[in-house]
């Protein structure tokens, strides 16, 4: 019986083989699949055994980990969630993170490379490996007023330093608290997302940067821009004074707000066109430029492309293939323009920049846990948008709109502010949307403004200058110290 | 073997490396205590203690009763007896702190259960030793075993006593005590194998037709792989135990083909296995969810529900890597039945790829242990009872950590020595002192020769 014994001897010997063989497979060549899988709990059990970094604005808190008596660790909470849930996101055992949380989360985790070395270090000393905290760009003032004046309604404001491109506010509204996503109570977090996701006024989604308006009159910086730029307007040059404009191959028109012409009985120069949001005058500009010269600078200003702010903003449009009606229209930001509150911000940011369009950001300084800055964020150009004469020249233009024109309500004493409003149609029922984009102070300007109620955010009439001018001067105020 | 090696006494060797296994075992609770409080625990040394008596008890009992045994096997199951306890022990420390966290009752500890079982486990070792002096008187209980064997297999079929646990119904309950049969039967039914196929191996062996170079036994002689078919099978369907089943039909054809030396045995048998399995396959849904839970672990319809245990316990190990995340520094209590079925993913995720191979390895040394104790003990009987107790604990470990690693698809069954549970503790330590009486009669010294028959007086015999 000897033989088939050592026979059976080399079957045991195989079968043990093959399970060495399947355990390093296991443990080696799939181990970081495994490990890293994304429905691997034991993911998020470290992560919640660590105490989180903090995000701050103004060097308080915003999010922080508090510790808890239960199994996971650490619990997130935010000071205001409401306030800050756009720049913040939520941080979820159920759902995973959001915005901030997610974008720097292996810094807030610890588990970025650039702490690599601390990690080392901690695990020998035995000492709890901590997360890295993250600073933001946000102005607590401007984003406590901006927050405030929306008062719940529908809409949106972003704020910008136009030199740096440092985001100053982003508010959006109605919000969320991200406090009650980030509970350890799996059931009560589930019914919490659902009811914010079903909620019909999208409390989670992000007007600021994630959402597209028309940007209706507040558009015609962009055309104005387009205008000077082709060298064919002086901001004296005659426009058209119609009170309406034939829009060619239809039977449609494209009138004043107010039916009147821009200039009742004299003639009309760009700035009065601005200055009194004439549709006709800036219709037949567009018409004289072309769609693609328009395009072209709305490009220039970063319509039809995202930014990482580092959430990646939604894309702002100005669409391809326009015939001649559909370019007067686009002109005044109708037809299929759509605008972020943060490309509007943009655009008068490059205004009051001379003409350099700034990248957009949040995140200002990385700290690692022992508050060495392990990254700060520099300032960096998208480009020119506009030549500095023509910024110079928009500046002013958008001071006589504020001073003279239709944004008497952006007013601040001793500054002097650019603006312009919007009114967007929507076509049907609908009521329009209110916006206002503003700059101060010109000469020097530290703060541009974005500001949109969505569909007036419910007020029985609906104008730029009653709705959203205040509130981007609460803003413009809150900035300025004034 | 060199006359210097047979001079020395085996059982100092086995005590060295006892205290090795030992040493090993307080190591590893010490590291549980240092991972999860921070200190050294307190029971630390009436632990080691507690375990040093323990498999001292039974080092003594082989030096009085087997002093020639294998002086590998027990400091081997005492290692991984001593390890599984103290994952055992870090289990119920991860499942008290849940508990108490999520405001519920802290329930019973394992690792103090598992302690007593291993207790009783060498007190069967010793008695084993001391009612068992020869193993060949074994071999007169040939039918009796089968009996018993066959009735304890059918134990938890009965009513009022027989309970079904996760859809198996292989448990029995008696006064409070929860007992799985199969494990003792196992042992059992090896003895009637091997008693059986001493006797009829001539018969089996006779050759029947030759097709294609094989030589085919005669049909009349199928019928006892057919009954051993029969049985895995009706385990399979009345009792829901994969792991069982495939065992106990495994070790019978092993047997078979070793008895036999015939290989046809080996291809009826794997025809035998592989009709039964598709047949299981066909017929019954839990198994067809076995298989695709194998093959689609990770399917959205498996992995929050039907594979959540397997893949739960693949994230462990895949998470421990090579070198593991440390005694207490994993979560290996997220996998469910951690403690039993799954302590393969535990060590795998606290100890690492190196933790888990230096296991097996000290699996496969028990397996060829046996084996060489089969091939070197001179009785028939005890030869193939040697190898079957050395395979069984082979495809035990075979068909559960293949399972627990997605080798093979998953059939519950304990790993011999380090799952928690009474039963398979208990059946293996009488298998391994069953193995160990073997081995002792194996290595035994030829007796001195009897004075010399030349000498004798040669009597005359008158015709």
């Amino acid at each position: 019986m000897n033989a088939p014994l050592r026979r059976v001897a080399v079957a045991v010997m195989v079968m043990f083989g093959l399970l060495l063989l399947n355990t390093n497979y296991l443990q080696v060549v799939r181990a970081a699949d495994l490990r890293d899988d994304a429905s691997n709990p034991r993911l998020i059990l470290e992560e919640y055994s660590r105490e989180r970094g903090p995000i701050l604005v103004d060097g308080k808190p915003i999010a922080a980990s508090v510790e808890t008596e239960d199994r996971l660790k650490y619990k997130r909470e935010y000071a205001e969630g409401p306030l800050y849930a756009p720049a913040t996101g939520f941080y979820s055992i159920v759902y995973g993170a959001s915005a901030i949380e997610a974008e720097s989360n292996s810094i807030l985790a610890g588990t970025d490379d650039s702490l690599f070395v601390r990690r080392v270090i901690d695990q020998f000393t035995g000492e709890q490996v901590k997360g890295g905290s993250v600073q933001l760009t946000l102005n607590p003032r401007a984003q406590k007023v901006a927050f405030d004046a929306l008062d719940g309604r529908k809409g949106a404001v972003v704020a910008l330093d136009p030199s740096t491109g440092a985001i100053l506010a982003m508010v959006t509204s109605p919000s969320y608290d991200p406090n009650v996503l980030s509970s350890h109570d799996t059931a009560a977090v589930r019914a919490a997302f659902e009811g914010l996701n079903s909620d019909p006024a999208k409390p989670m989604l992000d007007r600021s940067t994630k959402e597209t308006f028309f940007p209706g009159s507040t558009f015609k910086l962009v055309t104005a821009a387009a205008a000077l730029e082709s060298g064919r307007f002086q901001r004296n040059s005659e426009v058209n004074n119609a009170a309406q404009l034939d829009l060619p191959q239809t039977s449609s028109n494209l009138p004043n707000f107010d039916g009147q012409p821009c200039q009742p009985g004299g003639r009309a120069t760009l700035e009065d066109a601005l200055k009194r949001s004439c549709n006709a005058a800036f219709g037949q500009i567009g018409l004289d430029l072309g769609a693609d010269a328009l395009r072209e600078q709305a490009e220039k200003f970063g319509f039809n492309r995202t930014f990482d702010v580092p959430m990646t903003s939604a894309r702002s449009l100005f669409p391809a293939e326009l015939n001649a009606p559909q370019t007067a229209q686009s002109a005044i930001g109708q037809f299929d323009v759509r605008a972020t509150p943060l490309q509007m911000a943009m655009v008068a940011a490059a205004i009051g920049n001379r003409g350099v369009l700034m990248n957009p950001f949040l995140v200002q300084e990385v700290r690692a846990p022992d508050l060495s800055v392990l990254d700060r964020t520099d300032p960096d150009e998208v480009g020119e948008a506009i030549s500095p004469q023509t910024a110079d020249t928009l500046a002013e233009m958008m001071v006589t709109v504020v001073e003279e024109g239709t944004g008497s309500n952006a007013r601040i004493d001793g500054v002097r502010v650019g603006g312009k409003t919007g009114t967007a149609q929507q076509g049907g029922d609908r009521k329009p949307h209110a916006w206002f984009v503003s700059l101060a102070p010109v000469d020097d300007p530290l703060v541009a403004v974005a500001v949109v109620l969505e569909n007036g955010g419910g007020a029985p009439e609906v104008s730029g200058n009653e709705l959203a001018a205040p509130i981007a001067r609460a803003v413009m105020r809150a900035v300025l110290g004034r | 073997m060199t006359p210097g090696l047979r001079d020395r006494n085996p059982r100092n060797a086995e005590l060295v490396l006892l205290v090795f296994s030992v040493g090993i075992a307080m190591a590893a609770y010490a590291s549980v205590g240092l991972a999860i409080d921070g200190a050294i625990p307190a029971g630390m040394l009436g632990y080691g203690g507690g375990l040093a008596l323990l498999f001292g008890l039974a080092h003594l009992a082989l030096r009085r009763f087997a002093p020639d045994a294998d002086p590998v096997l027990l400091p081997a199951v005492t290692l991984i007896n001593g390890i599984g306890l103290a994952m055992i022990h870090r289990l119920d420390l991860a499942d008290a702190e849940r508990a108490e966290q999520l405001g519920r009752e802290v329930p019973s500890a394992a690792a103090p259960a598992q302690l007593t079982w291993t207790a009783v486990g060498v007190i069967l070792f010793v008695a084993v030793l001391v009612l068992v002096r020869d193993h060949r008187i074994l071999q007169r209980f040939t039918y009796t075993a089968m009996l018993a064997g066959l009735g304890l297999l059918l134990l938890p079929l009965l009513p009022i006593i027989g309970t079904t646990i996760n859809g198996a119904r292989i448990w029995i309950r008696v006064a409070g005590f929860s007992f799985q049969p199969g494990e003792l039967a196992k042992l059992v039914l090896l003895v009637f194998f091997a008693g059986y196929l001493v006797v009829k191996r001539d018969v089996l062996a006779l050759a029947g037709r030759r097709v294609l170079g094989i030589d085919l036994p005669r049909a009349r002689d199928l019928g006892p792989i057919i009954v051993a078919w029969g049985a895995s099978l009706a385990v399979l369907v009345f009792e829901r135990d994969l792991g069982t089943s495939l065992l106990f039909f495994g070790m019978f054809v092993a047997m078979l083909y070793v008895a036999t030396e015939r290989r046809s045995w080996l291809l009826i048998g794997l025809g035998l296995f592989m009709s039964g399995s598709f047949l299981a396959w066909t017929l019954f849904g839990h198994v067809q969810q076995r298989v695709d839970i194998w093959l689609h672990p990770f399917a959205e319809r498996n992995v929050s529900d039907d594979s959540y245990q397997l893949v739960q316990g693949l994230y462990g190990m895949g998470t421990g890597g090579i070198l593991g995340k440390g005694l207490g520094q994993g979560r290996p209590d997220i996998v469910p039945y951690a403690k039993t079925d799954f302590i393969i993913a535990a060590i795998g995720e606290e100890l690492g790829l190196t933790g888990l191979m230096a296991l097996l390895i000290v699996y496969a040394i028990i397996v060829q242990r046996g084996l060489r104790t089969a091939v070197a003990v001179r009785d028939s009987f005890g030869k193939l009872l040697a190898a079957g107790l050395a395979f069984s604990v082979a495809l035990q470990v075979f068909v559960v950590v293949g399972g627990v690693t997605r080798l093979i698809p998953l059939t519950g069954l304990t790993v011999p020595f380090l799952s928690y549970g009474g039963s398979s503790l208990v059946a293996n330590w009488a298998l391994i002192a069953m193995l160990l009486r073997i081995s002792d009669a194996a290595r035994r010294p030829a007796p001195p020769p009897s004075p010399s028959l030349d000498d004798a007086k040669t009597q005359v015999v008158k015709l």
